[in-house]
């Protein structure tokens, strides 16, 4: 009951019947002191109009069971000492809506086309209303989420989030900063200037290094012995379809084992222990 | 119970030793699997199937281009007489079809020299592509050698390496001569030696072990035989 005070009303549970006082209606002290005057058609109106949007949601959560969930992860607890720094992983999450966002409407514009895509990007920055904008924000985006992820993951192990019984969700997160990376790999080559071409040429050839398979894994890139009229497309398929899709994927993963598991105190904060029956214990230090 | 009149019928030619054994629920005479388990197992395999068809040929399709070697390509790029043997001239010419400028590499063409031990009657005609990460080199003249501007690369006049991070000598292509013209074909990288190996990406070693470290891909020509 505490914590219903928290809960916005559409999404608290329903009183059981015969429980509380039904919060809607006058209470009864008021109808001994004055008799309530009947309502008007208008105000009765006005009344259920008020309640319309609570019906919507409760409507929805009747058939989906959705407050359940949101309560619980809204309200979960969080540890004493939750600071700035575990603001960084939503900060990261938010860049990637952001390059999603802007991505899909590049998309409209961008042709995958050797010949023509120098000129799609050229006709989005210089012709299309905000198109150097929008460009600018997947542009410069894309650096800033890569920056946010290590920071993230400096935060995670500088504060030992990685321990038991989180292994697995670092892990998935190392997953993400590869996809990460692979997005900002394949991303570099559609502009399809010099510099682009040029750095995926160098990119592709150091994965080329590896020895035995690395050969094949620069033909499967290049989809061919050199970068042809389907590399660009292929980097295409890729950056924008592939693995957008496995990031979102292993982000509901991440994000599902980080409100299952918790997040931990920051290390400087020490657990309240009881004390313990041995004084002599080493752990207990010089008291 | 159909179950049970079934296992009469079936277990009518056993031994009377092997019909006192109770069988397990279920099973038949001589089985070792249930109905349930028997259609479990059809199904799954089924599914395994069908999820087959799908995968093998879009993994297929996707990685075939690794098995695909592309037309042989010539080009022709000079006179005869154009070309010396004690310094290149640069020429620029398609190596892959329909991307335009994109498709066009350059190489350094010059006879070959007697005094290198060459056949004067041979072009040989040297890629611009470093060995080390795909960089351009540059021919320069003051100095008789390939130097490459991003890492610092040098090959002498044969396109040895003589210095930095490059891995092997530089790549060639292979030329002939049609109507008193020059004509450049498929590329093919070389040993420390010189001696032709099938076309390897750059950073990637031949010779030796290595070749069997960083294979031949199909997608590639094979090396003219002899120099």
């Amino acid at each position: 009951m505490k914590l219903d005070s928290l809960i916005p009303a559409p999404l608290r549970k329903p009183a059981k019947p015969g429980e509380g006082n039904g919060a809607k209606g006058p209470a009864p002290a008021d109808l001994k002191t004055s008799p309530p005057e009947r309502p008007s058609d208008a105000q009765r109106l006005g009344e259920r109009a008020k309640d319309a949007p609570a019906d919507v949601l409760a409507w929805l959560d009747q058939r989906t069971a959705a407050s359940g969930f949101l309560t619980g992860m809204l309200f979960r607890k969080v540890p004493k000492g939750t600071n700035w720094f575990y603001t960084l992983g939503s900060a990261t999450l938010f860049a990637f809506i952001v390059q999603a966002t802007t991505g899909v409407f590049l998309a409209m514009f961008y042709t995958p086309s050797t010949t023509q895509a120098y000129a799609s990007i050229a006709h989005i920055n210089n012709d299309v209303f905000l198109g150097a904008f929008v460009h600018g924000m997947h542009k410069w985006g894309s650096s800033v989420m890569v920056i946010l992820i290590f920071l993230h993951m400096g935060r995670t192990f500088f504060f030992g989030a990685y321990k038991y019984p989180r292994e697995l969700n670092w892990v998935i997160g190392v997953v993400l900063l590869i996809l990460t990376m692979t997005m900002a790999f394949t991303g570099y080559l559609l502009p399809f200037d010099q510099r682009s071409f040029w750095a995926s040429v160098v990119g592709i050839n150091i994965n080329g290094t590896g020895p035995v398979l690395g050969p094949y894994l620069s033909d499967f890139l290049r989809a061919g012995p050199e970068l042809g009229a389907t590399t660009l497309s292929r980097f295409y398929a890729i950056h924008m379809l592939l693995i957008p899709g496995a990031i979102i994927a292993l982000i509901g993963a991440h994000l599902y084992l980080v409100v299952k598991l918790g997040t931990t105190a920051p290390p400087w904060l020490r657990a309240d222990r009881p004390k313990v029956a041995s004084p002599t214990s080493p752990l207990e230090g010089g008291e | 119970m159909a179950d049970e009149a079934n296992k009469q019928n079936g277990a009518e030619g056993a031994s009377p030793a092997e019909r006192a054994k109770p069988d397990p629920p279920g099973y038949f005479e001589g089985e070792s699997m249930t109905r349930r388990h028997a259609f479990t197992v059809a199904s799954q395999a089924l599914g395994g199937i069908a999820g087959a068809a799908i995968v093998l040929p879009a993994v297929g399709f996707a990685v075939a281009p690794i098995f695909h070697r592309g037309k042989e390509r010539w080009e022709a790029v000079g006179r005869v007489d154009d070309f010396v043997e004690d310094t290149y001239r640069q020429v620029v010419f398609t190596e892959t079809e329909g991307i335009g400028d994109a498709g066009k590499t350059t190489a350094y063409v010059r006879r070959g020299s007697k005094q290198l031990g060459e056949d004067p009657k041979q072009m040989v005609a040297v890629s611009n592509r470093c060995a080390h990460l795909g960089c351009p080199v540059r021919f320069v003249e003051a100095a008789g050698n390939f130097i490459c501007p991003c890492h610092g690369g040098v090959y002498d006049f044969q396109g040895k390496r003589i210095g930095g991070p490059p891995v092997r000598p530089l790549d060639q292509f292979q030329t002939r001569i049609r109507n008193g013209q020059v004509e450049l074909g498929p590329r093919y990288s070389v040993t420390s030696q010189l001696e032709p190996v099938r076309a390897r990406d750059p950073g990637e070693f031949t010779g030796g072990i290595w070749e069997y470290l960083y294979p031949p891909r199909p997608s590639t020509f094979p090396p003219p035989s002899g120099s």
